[in-house]
């Protein structure tokens, strides 16, 4: 077997597993600071309930990402050893800032915020939050400026044949870092507002099913409570109503920011890697219409094989060039300067190995590619619908009483991680066969690149990778599990799971007239 | 300049001592849940004993890793990739931990508990095992070829040193967890951690012991062996202090010894970053290994300026939870109540 695919599988595996924790780290964590901060300034008591709520689910998600987040750091240099020594001079600096100014600021000041309930003021409390959130943000920077680079080569000259740094400050302003971070955040942000709108939704929901709030005959919400049930009371309505507001508002925002991000985006990545985009479009010849359905043979990268059934004239071209006329290339056309530029074979450097001589496909896999696009855009368009109907039809104060809204609220959820999740797999797809991408525009240095192919382990035997690939899998996919379990039990649980207060008696939950014998939070 | 990628190399040992001697006492503490509490009580006590900093403490190793990554990538993509099957191990070990210490107390109930105690304990003893193997082949070195590829195959690794290194720093983070409990919690744990501690101390830095030795003898020099004389009185120093009980001073006397043990055995490797041990001249050494002298620069002046905001806010977190608990100051386990209940529908 070939220890390249294996490797490759694996970091696909890991780097998409550790992206569905991720987003709704930044995304959630930045909405529960921004509620501590609406209850730090008005005291009002839904906001500590919409804290406490969504802070413990943000916590459940978010010591996986750290826990899937140590094997990303590692695996560079354990599965891609050749990758590490070619890259290491640029590559190690962003990953470096991104532990010491970034992880140490989230994990330090997130202990602060765990803990802190009852230890510290209420202002120093909330300032730990911020903190933490801010560190996650400024690590998400690091690793796309890290990410960006292999898309995008700059401030390097090529020294004995490896790319040494000459300009720090053109590696942390690489206009594809600019406009990756801001796509990601955006896109993180959406999941973060996703999330936070579906369950509020299904806890409307479920208060309307159960009988708790009416509507008058204007439609408008009439709140009730119901004692027997722990935390059912009137200020329980606030606390998802305003969730739900929030969320979907932040949605909107979100989707809106992804789709202007994104655009920029294409439009670099159309100077940059003309290759990925030709295969974004399963577009075989030059021309200006937007491919809306092509279809083909699954397994063939030919471009006999392929057939455009929808298109959507000069959109392509508005996308690209802002006109209607100016003609994108297509594959077959880039194909011959691809080859042109490099060769069409592995070339034969001592650091190639084994795979020098080998010929070399510049086409990604289209299919991929393809609708890995497709997806993206689909599920991040989907998502915004739902967002923008669910402010709509909220807006007398509660949900509808469908069952299948509520329903659907909830695997809302998953649209913006699926969208996330396909536009990775499609830029870093689209960016095969090299794992350091060489530039074709006209910014960038010239003749940075290495083929995925050589970036490879010398060292460790495919048994070895495959034992890896298994284990982690198996881990992965039981931890999913139990995340899964523990989200689900906490949010059916409502404001009263996060906040044992509300249940034992009519004491008022407090955090600043907490006994002083037991902790307000332990493990 | 050699000056440089020197520098980087001791920044590189400040920092796994930073993470062995901080990180070292959580893993310990998680090893003693199994070992040394007597009660699903005591248990807790030890987890929230290192709950809020924990976290902060792991960093120490992703900084170590990137910092490698990034002033010596060569250093790094060798012994990683070298070590590739223990640091899967070590993966595993951590990421279950990780999940162990949050979702332990997220569900009441006896069994769930029990099965997240066990993966804590045991992937904080296999994270600590595994990491020291680490370190020990890094200084007495791997069969690397001169592309610095690891040629002994997969179970290269698997040799004497490995196991002395991985059973020091195993019983090095098990010291560390008994005086961290000694030092953070009250009554019968508190005189039991400290018993435990003198009792087993002679034990538990024995392969510590035994690990800078065997450097000094294949590598050593004169200034390696000073500094080793200074870890042996601190270790004298660290079971002066618990029979004195005075538990802040014997828990940082400890991490001295382990301070001095690591630069021992940095000293006495240096030039060599991670010696081949089929030819010498296939050493990676600090300025073969190294990045340029711009990029080591840029993450001297990055280091410079965030190392101590970081050690800053690292003491204030500290001190917010400088607290000793007792059990007495644990809330009652919390079950998660159902609010969307069937007795409704």
């Amino acid at each position: 077997m070939d220890p390249v695919l294996i490797g490759r599988w694996q970091f696909g595996i890991t780097t998409v597993y550790h992206f569905w924790m991720v987003p709704l780290t930044l995304g959630l964590g930045l909405l529960v600071a921004i509620l501590q901060t609406m209850y730090t300034r008005t005291g009002d008591e839904k906001w500590l309930r919409a804290t406490k709520f969504w802070g413990k689910l943000f916590l459940v998600n978010f010591i996986m990402g750290v826990a899937t987040g140590i094997v990303q750091e590692f695996q560079f240099g354990m599965a891609w050893s050749e990758y590490s020594k070619f890259v290491g001079d640029v590559f190690g600096a962003p990953l470096a800032m991104e532990a010491l100014i970034a992880f140490f600021l989230e994990s330090t000041f997130l202990g602060l915020w765990i803990f802190g309930w009852g230890r510290l003021s209420k202002r120093a409390h909330l300032t730990v939050l911020w903190c933490a959130v801010i560190g996650a943000w400024i690590s998400a920077y690091f690793i796309i400026v890290a990410n960006s680079w292999m898309q995008h080569p700059v401030g390097v000259e090529m020294v004995d044949g490896r790319p040494v740094m000459t300009d720090i400050w053109a590696v942390l302003t690489n206009n594809t870092a600019i406009a990756a971070y801001t796509h990601t955040l955006a896109g993180a942000l959406a999941c973060g507002a996703a999330f936070m709108l579906g369950i509020a939704w299904y806890h409307l929901y479920r208060r309307r099913k159960d009988g708790i709030d009416t509507v008058d005959e204007k439609g408008r919400v009439v709140v009730g409570e119901d004692l027997a049930v722990p935390g059912r009371d009137k200020k329980d309505h606030a606390v998802w109503i305003k969730s739900l507001r929030i969320g979907g508002w932040a949605a909107v925002i979100a989707f809106a920011a992804v789709a202007i991000t994104g655009d920029i985006q294409a439009k670099l990545m159309y100077e940059q890697q003309p290759m990925k985009m030709a295969s974004a479009e399963a577009a075989c010849t030059d021309g200006t219409s937007f491919s809306v359905l092509t279809i083909g043979i699954p397994d063939s990268n030919h471009c006999d094989d392929t057939k455009t059934l929808i298109e959507v004239p000069g959109l392509l071209s508005f996308l690209v060039h802002t006109n209607f006329t100016d003609e994108v290339p297509g594959v077959q056309t880039l194909l011959p300067e691809y080859e042109e530029k490099f060769g069409g074979v592995i070339p034969d450097d001592p650091m190639y190995r084994d795979y020098a001589g080998q010929k070399v496909d510049y086409q990604p896999l289209m299919i991929v590619t393809y609708w890995g696009f497709r997806f993206m855009i689909g599920f991040g368009s989907l998502g915004a619908l739902f967002a923008a109907y669910a402010l709509f039809a909220t807006r007398k104060g509660t949900v509808p009483s469908s069952k299948f809204l509520a329903h659907l609220s909830l695997w809302g959820i998953a649209a913006p991680f699926i969208a996330n999740s396909a536009g990775w797999v499609f830029t870093e797809m689209g960016r095969q066969p090299f794992v350091v991408a060489p530039n074709m525009g006209e910014d960038g240095v010239d003749g940075v690149m290495l083929y995925t192919a050589a970036a490879i382990s010398p060292s460790v035997s495919a048994g070895a990778m495959l034992f890896s690939l298994v284990a982690l899998t198996l881990l992965y996919g039981g931890l999913m599990v139990v995340e899964f379990i523990l989200i689900i039990k906490y949010a059916r649980g409502g404001v009263a799971a996060a906040m044992p207060e509300l249940e034992t008696s009519g004491r008022k939950p407090s955090a600043e007239h907490e006994d002083d014998d037991v902790l307000s939070f332990a493990y | 300049m050699e000056a440089l990628s020197t520098l980087w190399f001791i920044l590189i040992a400040v920092l796994w001592t930073g993470y062995l001697i901080l990180d070292g006492f959580d893993l310990g503490a998680a090893m003693m849940m199994k070992t040394f509490a007597k009660s699903e009580k005591e248990q807790r006590v030890l987890l929230n004993s290192f709950g809020p900093v924990w976290d902060g403490n792991q960093v120490w190793l992703l900084t170590a890793g990137g910092a490698t990554f990034a002033a010596f990538p060569l250093w790094y993509a060798s012994l990683f990739s070298a070590l590739y099957v223990p640091l899967t191990l070590a993966l595993l070990a951590l990421i279950l931990r990780a999940v162990s210490i949050e979702y332990r107390g997220k569900v009441n109930s006896q069994r769930w508990r029990n099965t997240w105690t066990w993966f804590l304990s045991l992937g904080s003893a296999v994270a600590a095992f595994c990491v020291g193997a680490m370190l020990a082949l890094t200084t007495t070195g791997m069969p690397i070829n001169d592309n610095g590829d690891n040629v002994g195959g997969a179970f290269a690794w698997v040799n004497v040193y490995a196991i002395v290194g991985g059973l020091a720093i195993l019983g090095f983070a098990y010291l560390q967890g008994l005086l961290f409990t000694a030092l953070k919690t009250h009554g019968e744990m508190r005189v039991r951690a400290r018993a435990h501690a003198k009792k087993l101390l002679p034990l538990l830095v024995l392969f510590a012991a035994v690990w800078v030795l065997i450097v000094q003898f294949k590598f050593g020099n004169i200034a390696g062996a000073v500094i080793i004389g200074a870890a042996v009185i601190a270790a004298v120093l660290t079971w002066v202090s618990i029979g004195e009980n005075t538990e802040l001073r014997a828990f940082l006397f400890n991490g001295i010894f382990l301070a001095a043990g690591v630069a021992s055995l940095f000293v006495n490797i240096y030039p060599r970053v991670l010696p081949s041990t089929l030819d010498d001249a296939h050493s990676l050494t600090v300025t073969s290994a190294s990045s340029s002298d711009y990029t080591l620069g840029v993450m001297l002046i990055v280091t410079v300026i965030f190392l101590p905001i970081v050690l800053g806010y690292t003491v204030y977190s500290y001190r917010v939870f400088a607290r000793r608990i007792h059990e007495k100051h644990l809330p009652p386990a919390h079950s998660v109540p159902v609010a969307i209940a069937s007795h409704h529908a």
